[in-house]
């Protein structure tokens, strides 16, 4: 299937990233080159096959019930962009 | 106290300097000092480091030179690498190679480094990347290209390109890597040293800024084969903070470095040796072959049918779990956050935009795209079931040999800026080493040779799961035979 | 034309762990902002979860209790999205494969049982929450609950009004606290629901389009909102427009839903298999120790104390409205019957537990029910301890005190007089029965002496002439008087 200007950018959209028509027209050029690769896929029958998650065929293992974990607010918020009363601030999200 | 021979030490594998400390020949501060001293002057030019810090550097020297004194020293205490910045260290700036984390100071330790700093061993700075380990040429990296030491005009391969070429320039005398389609040992191949990308699991991935989760492993890159071992021996071990770690005794991944190669049975895919292979690196190779059939080794033909496939189904699911893995990049808890904004969600979007670079992007709108809705099945189920089918080629070869072997990279370095406008060319200059990814196996590459250009060439060895040991015995007797690992760039001997 | 209304609740309960699905932060409520967020919480690069057995082990609780299937393995799923309370971009939780599949929930509605499907329970991580008041027209994120374990309970679309999804809603909310799997505190946001609704003409087959109100966290708002949303579809259908599917919130000041989103703007998840997490076995040990583990579960217990105890249904029911009530009415229960002495057998016919059984039943279903309603109290909140209580109503049964007086005993009790000691207050109140049949006579001799009138109607065949004398014979003794032993008495008198 052809990839089309609209797949790009609502790629974009949901992915949160800003993409100008510019930029959207080079990403549709250079995705359409590695979906051509990746279409390779098509021709190989998969009937059957289980689909592989993992590198590995094992179960999770569990952690108990433990809190391990304390407060490390200040260290966190060192790094953080904005913060005010030990909360994260964002433009106001609206409902 | 006698003095350390700057150039004789900056040669000298982690075996040696290990031996050197042990007995007192130098201290960990004056080796410490002298790697700074050699990074000050060639990393302006080369690019290796996106970060040096010498008075953390020189403490971790200082402690370590303490606890050799105080008798409790263990092998590697006291010995210098350099880590690729894609490893969480707490106080040090871990930027992944990306302005998305330019500023971003790690608030701890990932489990790696945790273990190489209770080892002893001194961190001499962080290594540059391709951003988020997405690149297979070192060019990604917000913080400009590395230089491939034997030449400056070519890519040292990557993404873990900034460790292979402070491996090979003598800036550190190992480092650690990630490995996710081959981002260990490409760069190993193209810079001339040994790399290794362990079994799936091995090495906990905490504190590993992720790429594709189901797919990245940490490893060791050195000189030799043996010093591979020794850092592996360091880096591998349980964490249960990872649950994909996997719960094994711990073992000496040299203990069987010693053993002949007699009847050993090597595997020679013949996709490994199709178009597209260039004729140095194919003659290299086959050169390596007759090497190990000198050793007592026997060639086994075999297929690895799917093996073709494998680009087309890592550029589903890497990209595919990347996506969702660089989410929590949005600029609210901590990276960059774009200077000016509407609301929320031009928040993201600018901060996205601005923060990723373009091969990053292309990622993130790649895996977006596959797992959207209609699309899944089509895409990422498919590269799902065509993984398994990979997989089992290889579990179907080790029916019939010991080891497969093949080039690591279809061609040595290539020129900086040849392939970076065409994403297709530079996804294919992993085509030998994805499927080993994709099948969780473990793989070496290790210098066997050089083009008519002078360009290292490396060999690829790949082994069954959990067959490191076997591997590093494999790698090890070859270089007890040659010197091909003991060859060093010009520029590393200034 | 006539309409019928078909809804579907998909529940969170928050479960109960100390700490949270994914990281060892601490779950407690009421943290100061982001103290109990660690990396794992934030999402800070490089960190994993791993999942906590405190979680599996009460959604395979869960799961047993409705008679649903384990699913072993499960899997979990990233949900991707972005929100400033979700850290990670993506929500971890189940998709194709849940942990529970199927089950029922079966309840009372009215006179009648109603039973409900289950679709499935999933294991899920909650977000954080966004504030948005005070912080210079910015949002302020907190992120301590983020990572809370949740077990999201979907149903069939199997209610057919407000009031049958309230009863699925308080049935749920009774065994989850029921089997120790989630707190329940609905302020504190443990337990809330969102509701599918829809309407369609009554007889036809086919679902109509739903709308789905999100988080309601009070029964109340529950009922209101449904409600609210039926008019308000059955109005839109009657004026001839269509419904649209959609997410729409509750304002609990107008009483009214307002749209949040049509599907149009729906998200696209993205759910994939989580690569940091392997598949989740459910082995057949594990199954076993938690079934093993499992209390008795309130359809079994009220089945129970109606052959055990002999109770009428109803009373079994509300005993087994909570497992407090449960648990205090059966311990109540055995410490009257152990302090006894006196041969309790109310009636000759039944064995000496059902007697008392009923005893306790009466009190805790009547007067002590009334005074928790009363003051708005839960039965874990009682002033009054079970043996406290068997105490009081030994003194019944050893006819040392009447109901009438009993009554008393019991507001002395709650207002903590005496120790809650009934036999204390019984001494100090003055409040013994009378049972000394010499005592009695003399009383009884008086008031038939003073009202000859009386005796000689009763004589006359006047039935209702005996209940007056009785009455003044209990006046006289200021009722304390016994009452049996002043009909008996009083009989043996008038008799001819």
């Amino acid at each position: 299937m052809a990839l089309t200007l609209d797949d790009v950018r609502r790629a974009a959209h949901l992915a949160r990233i800003a993409i100008d028509d510019a930029e959207a027209e080079a990403a549709l050029a250079q995705l359409t080159r590695v979906f051509g690769l990746i279409e390779d896929m098509q021709a190989v029958d998969v009937s059957g096959i289980e689909p592989m998650a993992h590198a590995q065929d094992l179960m999770l293992r569990l952690r108990n019930d433990l809190v391990t974990e304390g407060d490390q607010r200040n260290l966190f918020q060192s790094v953080a962009p904005e913060v005010d009363a030990g909360l994260y601030l964002v433009p106001k999200v609206i409902e | 106290m006698p003095q350390a021979d700057t150039p004789a030490m900056s040669n000298a594998t982690l075996k040696e300097l290990s031996a050197q400390l042990a007995a007192k020949a130098c201290s960990s501060v004056e080796l410490a000092q002298d790697f700074i001293n050699k990074i000050n002057i060639l990393n302006k030019d080369l690019g290796c480091y996106v970060t040096v810090d010498a008075a953390r550097t020189l403490a971790q020297a200082q402690a370590a030179d303490a606890r050799r004194a105080a008798g409790n020293a263990g092998t590697l205490t006291g010995v210098p690498l350099a880590h690729k910045d894609i490893f969480c260290a707490k106080g040090w700036l871990t930027t992944c190679g990306s302005k998305m984390l330019a500023n971003f100071v790690a608030p701890y330790d990932a489990h790696v480094v945790e273990r190489c700093d209770a080892a002893g061993m001194v961190t001499l700075g962080k290594t540059n990347m391709d951003e988020f380990a997405m690149g297979s040429s070192n060019e990604t990296s917000f913080f400009g290209a590395v230089r491939n030491p034997w030449n400056r005009e070519r890519v040292p391969g990557g993404s873990s390109g900034g460790s292979a070429a402070a491996v090979a320039a003598r800036l550190a005398p190992a480092a650690t890597g990630t490995d996710t389609g081959g981002s260990i040992r490409q760069p190993a191949a193209l810079t001339g040293i040994c790399g290794l990308k362990p079994t799936y699991g091995l090495v906990s991935r905490y504190g590993m800024i992720a790429f594709a989760s189901s797919l990245d492993q940490a490893g060791p890159m050195a000189r030799t084969a043996e010093d591979l071992g020794l850092l592996l021996n360091v880096m591998a071990g349980h964490d249960a903070r990872d649950s994909t770690s996997l719960e094994r005794l711990a073992e000496d991944y040299n203990r069987d470095l010693a053993k002949p190669l007699k009847g050993l049975r090597v595997g020679l895919p013949k996709e490994f040796f199709a178009a597209g292979l260039s004729a140095d690196v194919q003659k290299a190779i086959e050169a390596a072959i007759a090497e190990y059939k000198k050793l007592g080794a026997t060639v086994v033909d075999i297929s690895l049918p799917n093996m073709g496939l494998s680009v087309a189904v890592y550029y589903v699911l890497a990209p595919a779990e990347a996506s969702s893995n660089l989410s929590r990049f949005d600029g609210v808890r901590y990276g960059h956050r774009a200077a000016e904004y509407t609301d929320l969600l031009d928040m993201y979007k600018r901060s996205r935009g601005e923060g990723f670079g373009a091969e990053v992007k292309r990622r993130i709108l790649i895996g977006t795209y596959v797992l959207s809705h209609g699309y899944y099945d089509a895409y990422y189920i498919r590269a799902q079931k065509l993984r398994r089918l990979i997989a089992q080629d290889f579990v179907d070869a080790f029916r019939h040999c010991d080891v497969i072997m093949g080039p690591t990279s279809p061609t040595t370095a290539f020129k900086i800026g040849e392939k970076s406008s065409d994403p297709v060319q530079m996804y294919l200059s992993d085509i030998y080493t994805i499927a080993v990814n994709l099948a969780g196996l473990p793989g070496i590459s290790i210098p066997c040779g050089f083009d008519g250009d002078g360009l290292p060439v490396g060999l690829q060895i790949i082994g069954n799961y959990f067959d490191e040991a076997r591997m590093l015995n494999v790698a090890h007797q070859y270089q007890l035979a040659t010197d091909w690992h003991q060859r060093a760039p010009a520029v590393s001997q200034g | 034309m006539k309409w019928e209304v078909v809804i579907g609740l998909e529940t969170h309960a928050q479960l109960s762990t100390v700490s949270k699905i994914f990281s060892g932060a601490a779950t407690a409520f009421g943290a100061a902002p982001n103290t109990q967020a660690c990396g794992v919480d934030i999402a800070l690069p490089g960190v994993l979860p791993v999942l906590n057995t405190g979680a599996v082990e009460r959604a395979i609780r869960f799961g047993l209790a409705v008679g649903a299937k384990i699913n072993s393995p499960s899997i979990f799923a990233r949900k991707n999205y972005f929100y400033p309370d979700l850290p990670k971009g993506y929500q971890i939780s189940q998709y194709e494969r849940p942990i529970v599949e199927g089950g029922t929930i079966t309840m009372q509605v009215g006179d009648t049982e109603k039973t409900v499907r289950l679709t499935r329970a999933h294991l899920e991580e909650d977000a954080g929450k966004s504030l948005h008041e005070d912080f210079q027209g910015r949002t302020g994120i907190d992120l301590n609950r983020a990572g809370t374990p949740l077990l999201e309970i979907v149903s069939e679309p199997d209610m057919r009004s407000a009031e049958e999804a309230v009863a699925y809603a308080k049935m749920l909310h009774t065994l989850v606290r029921w089997i120790d799997v989630c707190d329940g505190n609905m302020q504190e946001g443990s337990f809330r629901c969102d509701a599918n609704v829809s309407v369609r003409p009554a007889g036809s087959t086919p679902l109509g389009t739903r709308r789905e109100i999100k988080n309601l966290n009070s029964f109340r708002f529950l009922q209101q909102a449904i409600e609210y949303e039926v008019r308000w579809q059955i109005n839109e259908l009657e004026d001839g427009r269509a419904i649209q599917q959609a997410t729409v919130l509750f304002n609990p000041d107008t009483g009214e839903t307002r749209l949040m989103r049509t599907k149009e703007d729906a998200h696209d998840y993205r759910y994939f298999p989580d690569p940091d997490l392997l598949p989740l076995e459910v082995t057949a040990e594990r199954l076993e120790a938690v079934r093993a583990a499992m209390p008795e579960l309130p359809q079994a217990m009220r089945t129970r104390f109606v052959q055990e105890y002999r109770l009428a249904e109803y009373d079994a029911l509300l005993l087994t409205a909570s497992k407090e009530t449960a648990t205090f009415f059966e311990e109540t229960t055995r410490v009257t019957v152990a302090a006894s002495k006196v041969a309790l057998a109310m009636d000759g016919q039944e064995p000496v537990e059902s007697g008392v059984a009923k005893l306790v039943a009466n009190w805790i279903n009547g007067d002590i029910a009334s005074r928790l309603n009363a003051e708005a109290i839960e039965l874990r909140n009682i002033p009054i301890t079970p043996g406290q209580l068997a105490k009081m109503l030994s003194r019944i049964l050893d006819q040392k005190i009447n109901n009438k007086q009993a009554k008393v005993v019991l507001e002395a009790m709650w207002s903590g007089e005496h120790d809650g000691d009934a036999d204390k207050i019984i001494a100090a109140l003055g409040l013994e029965q009378i049972s000394d049949s010499g005592e009695i006579e003399k009383i009884v001799d008086q008031v038939l002496a003073a009202n000859a009138q009386q005796v000689a109607d009763f004589r006359a065949g006047k039935e209702k002439a005996f209940n007056s004398l009785v009455g003044q014979v209990m006046k006289a003794s200021r009722g304390k008087a016994n009452p049996q032993q002043v009909n008996d008495i009083l009989r043996r008198k008038l008799a001819p």
